[in-house]
């Protein structure tokens, strides 16, 4: 197997790490796509040794076609969330003007809010 | 029988549906249910000897199935709830306004009634915990009737989570003797007579759920909190018929489970500590209500002595006492009930001359106060007498805990006299330096009615003492083949007759002289505490994880997921056996490794740069010199599909990027930045280095070369990857295009929502 594909590989899992822990939705989506090639480009070199396309009438020894089958499927999916993050960036700019992913504000309420359940005590007669 | 148990469950709710408006409708229909029940069972009871049993089957595959059995036990417990269910329900009538609320009591309360019957019926322990859940949940329901009130809805909370923790422990219980011996039904039990420490562990368990629901030391605090609930809630489920499930549970098991020494200890421990502690509160209490509800808890330790010990005579005097108690403590709570709704008040240092203005509720009271305190001729005496014989001759029987049992009783019943004096003298009794309370007007029929029904039967069930037993036989014997006893009137001068004279000497003296508005101290820990400081501390922990778990932080999601991977890639990588790299090259063909050294380049790019646009442009030139790597590996299909996709994304996301400013605006710097480039390029080594073995760890040959020659027979084509997509795995395709249909509605409906809500805002910024 190739080491220049490994050497790409986990420098597409770093950027796309790196990208994915920015704050601005933008280089968040670019994270994604990054990801997204890297994971393709991983699961084919480590399944699949390269050679001639799997086409009956071809010569030359074939290159395994499962791991070209899933990654397919896994392209058109990376695009379809792609598109939809896309879509959220910009509806988001529409609403406040950026495109930061902010702290989510309901956990921040429910990490300083006093105690849920008012209202458990007893008047002391009832004890 | 069993269709009547039904009938409950329909009239409930129609009472909380359709007869919403009409609350007394169905009171009234609930009362004619009540008394099919009492025709349906006693003609059962006179006609047929054997038992009736009925079984649905629920899951059977898991074997579960609710199995109902009739026997004299549940009979006399049927009869219980379904009378005095009648009598409280009329008294209702007349105790609340036919508003919504009542409609809601009315409901529950019938839906209860079908509830408890159903628990008392139970012939295995896997169905009495689902009725036993169901009488928690409605007893919940029943104490917060006045939802507007913290304090009903705290006590009722209260109740629930006591009763529910115990009902735990109760399937626990049950849980293991299923897993052990296969049924959890009674008499089943009963013939196997189990015995080793998964046993015991299972037994102690299910006596913990008796003891919540019982409200038995240290659970007993719940049942004062639970008189939030109006007087007719109170006088039914928490003191005649829920609050004895527990006993009833401790009835059944105890003829199987009594010869074990934990549970002989346990039950009288917590039943005396229970009887003793509870006439002591009964003592301080000034609301008169809460003075019944001590009353009750100093009784339910009684009761759970007597039905917990595991001696045949003392099952007897259980079930006997069981049917005293129910019949004296309703009349009791009722007449509570009248005297509250024709003064309104219930507090027994301001009540004065209420016996003067209505003399007969008072005579009735007296009479199952009379009861209650053991006084001849009454019922109460009578059961009482039985125990305390029986708890004499313990000693001989069970050994020392025997005397532990008597020396308890003997105190609790002091105290019980001199509550029962205290409650008299309290709420009916005139006080010099009080004004005469005001009644406001007679009480009604309704209200008087089954307080004379009740207080008679204690006076006549007392005075035939001997007859009124042999009713029980049956029902003791059910429970224990050898649970034989009689009642007298008179017994006799015996040493159980002598004590029960002292006893009552010493009770009334210090009911009479023990001062009316004496306060307890506070004491340092009461179980009310312990619950109150454990709720806070479940609460605030919960609280405390939640924040540290779900802080709302992408950065710190993303950081824990990616953690997790190459924690359990390092895991695996660091334990499995390192495989040959026999067929590592360079490269693929020189070709290959210019294009990924170019595509390095690029996602070096993409990751720093600060302008958008470069960004975006940069990542579609990395697809493409993925693409190409892909045609290079011998993948075209794979190529052509990155070219298209990457060719629509970046013009999508040049059209997006069109609205946005050119440059990123906030990144972050210094040491949190040197982390994520530390973790980041630690998830890129991790990740590579696993590429790297499992590249080379290949043993079996792959499912691929099956395809390959099968592509052209059965699928027809000669592209063996199109042929795996749309033919052999054409399901897995079809999910693929579900995924691209549901990410489309999304994109669509963002585009529109985000156009709808920007047109005001442009006409806005023209004016």
């Amino acid at each position: 197997m190739s080491a220049a594909l490994i050497v790409l590989i986990g420098v597409l899992f770093a950027s796309g790490t790196f990208l994915l822990l920015q704050r601005s939705l933008t280089r968040i989506i670019l994270g994604v796509g990054i990801m997204a090639n890297a994971v393709n480009v991983l699961i084919l070199s480590i399944g699949a040794r390269a050679g001639e396309a799997p086409i009956i009438g071809r010569d030359g020894e074939f290159t395994d076609p499962v791991p070209q089958a899933l990654v397919l499927t896994a392209i058109v999916i990376g695009f379809g969330i792609t598109a939809f993050l896309l879509a959220l960036a910009w509806r988001g700019w529409t609403i406040d003007g950026n495109d930061d992913v902010e702290d989510d504000d309901e956990d921040k309420r429910v990490a300083s809010a006093k105690p849920l359940l008012g209202g458990t005590e007893v008047p002391g007669d009832y004890q | 029988m069993f269709v009547l148990l039904f009938a409950h469950f329909i009239v409930a709710t129609a009472a909380l549906t359709v007869l919403k408006s009409r609350p007394r409708v169905s009171a009234v229909l609930g009362i004619c249910v009540f008394v099919a029940t009492i025709i349906a069972t006693l003609q059962w009871g006179r006609t047929t000897d054997g038992v009736r049993e009925v079984s649905f089957n629920w899951i059977g595959d898991l074997g579960l199935s609710l199995h109902l059995r009739l026997d004299s036990f549940a009979v006399m417990m049927v009869l219980i709830i379904s009378v005095l269910g009648a009598l409280v329900l009329a008294y209702s009538l007349a105790y609340f306004d036919p508003d919504e609320t009542t409609a809601r009591f009315t409901g529950f309360f019938i839906a209860f009634a079908g509830v408890m019957s159903g628990l008392v019926m139970s012939a295995d322990l896997f169905t009495m915990f689902v009725f036993w859940e169901l009488t928690s949940v409605l007893s919940f329901l029943l104490i917060g009737l006045h939802s507007e009130s913290g304090h009903a809805r705290a006590s009722a909370l209260r109740a629930l989570l006591v009763t529910g923790a115990g009902g735990l422990c109760l399937l626990a219980g049950v849980a293991l003797f299923q897993v052990e011996l296969g049924t959890t039904s009674f008499q089943e039990l009963a013939n196997m007579a189990p015995t080793g420490t998964v046993i015991t562990v299972a037994a102690i368990l299910v006596l913990l759920g008796a003891f919540t629901k019982s409200a038995q030391f240290p659970f007993h605090f719940w049942l004062p909190g639970a008189m939030a609930a109006p007087t007719p809630v109170s006088a039914y489920l928490h003191s005649a018929t829920m609050v004895k499930a527990g006993i009833v549970l401790m009835a059944r098991m105890s003829p199987i489970f009594g010869d074990l020494d934990v549970w002989r200890w346990m039950v009288v421990v917590a039943g005396g500590i229970t009887m003793v502690l509870g006439g002591v509160r009964a003592m301080y209490a000034t609301d008169a209500k809460l003075l019944l509800a001590h009353s009750t808890v100093s009784q339910l330790g009684f009761l759970g002595i007597l039905a917990g010990i595991g001696i045949p005579g003392a099952t007897y005097a259980a079930v006997v006492h069981l049917a005293a108690h129910a019949v004296f403590k309703a009349a009791l709570f009722l007449s509570v009930g009248a005297v509250d709704h024709a003064v309104g008040s219930r507090d027994i240092r301001t009540l004065s001359g209420v016996g003067r203005q209505m003399p007969l509720v008072a005579i009735l009271a007296t009479l199952s106060a009379a009861s209650m305190a053991g006084i001849i001729p009454l019922f109460g005496f009578a059961t009482k007498e039985k125990a305390l014989a029986v708890l004499l001759k313990a000693d001989d029987k069970v050994g020392a805990v025997g005397n532990v049992a008597l020396a308890f009783v003997v105190v609790g019943a002091v105290l019980s006299t001199a509550y029962s004096v205290r409650f008299v003298r309290g709420v009916f009794g005139t006080k010099k330096d009080c004004a005469p309370s005001h009644v406001h007007h007679a009480p009604s029929f309704l209200l008087v009615a089954p307080v004379v029904l009740l207080s008679s039967a204690s006076l006549i069930a007392g005075l035939f003492a001997k007859q009124t037993g042999h009713l029980f036989d049956a029902v003791a014997t059910t429970l224990s083949p050898e649970a034989t006893g009689k009642l007298a009137l008179w017994p006799g001068v015996n040493t159980a007759l002598i004590v029960s004279v002292i006893v009552v000497a010493v009770g009334a003296a210090i009911g009479y002289v023990f001062p009316l508005a004496a306060t307890a101290r506070e004491l340092p820990v009461t179980g009310d505490k312990v619950y109150l400081s454990l709720l806070q501390g479940i609460l605030t922990g919960s609280k405390k994880i939640t924040k540290y778990t779900q802080n709302g932080s992408l950065q710190t999601y993303v950081v824990v997921t990616m953690g997790v991977v190459i924690a359990t890639l390092m895991y695996s990588l660091a334990t499995d056996q390192l495989p040959h790299f026999d067929n590592m090259v360079i490269a693929d063909s020189p070709l290959q490794f210019g294009v990924v050294v170019l595509c390095i380049v690029l996602t070096g790019v993409v990751t720093f740069t600060a302008h958008r646009f470069v960004a975006a442009l940069l990542l579609g030139g990395v697809g493409f010199a993925i693409a190409v790597i892909f045609a290079l590996f011998g993948a075209p299909d794979l190529a052509l599909t990155q070219i298209l996709v990457e060719t629509i994304v970046l013009v999508v996301f040049l059209l997006v990027l069109r609205q946005l400013p050119s440059k990123f605006e906030r990144s972050i710097k210094g040491s949190a930045r040197t982390a994520q480039i530390v973790f980041s390029v630690s998830v890129g080594l991790v990740v590579a280095l696993f590429a790297l073995l499992v590249g080379n760890s290949r043993q079996a040959p792959s499912v691929g070369e099956e395809y390959i020659t099968r592509s052209s027979p059965q699928g027809g084509g000669n592209n063996v990857v199109n042929v795996i997509l749309v033919d052999f795995r054409g399901v897995d395709t079809m999910g693929e295009i579900t995924v691209l249909a549901v990410a489309a509605l999304g994109v669509a409906n963002l585009v529109n929502m985000a156009r709808r809500q920007r047109k005001p805002k442009v006409v806005e910024a023209s004016q």
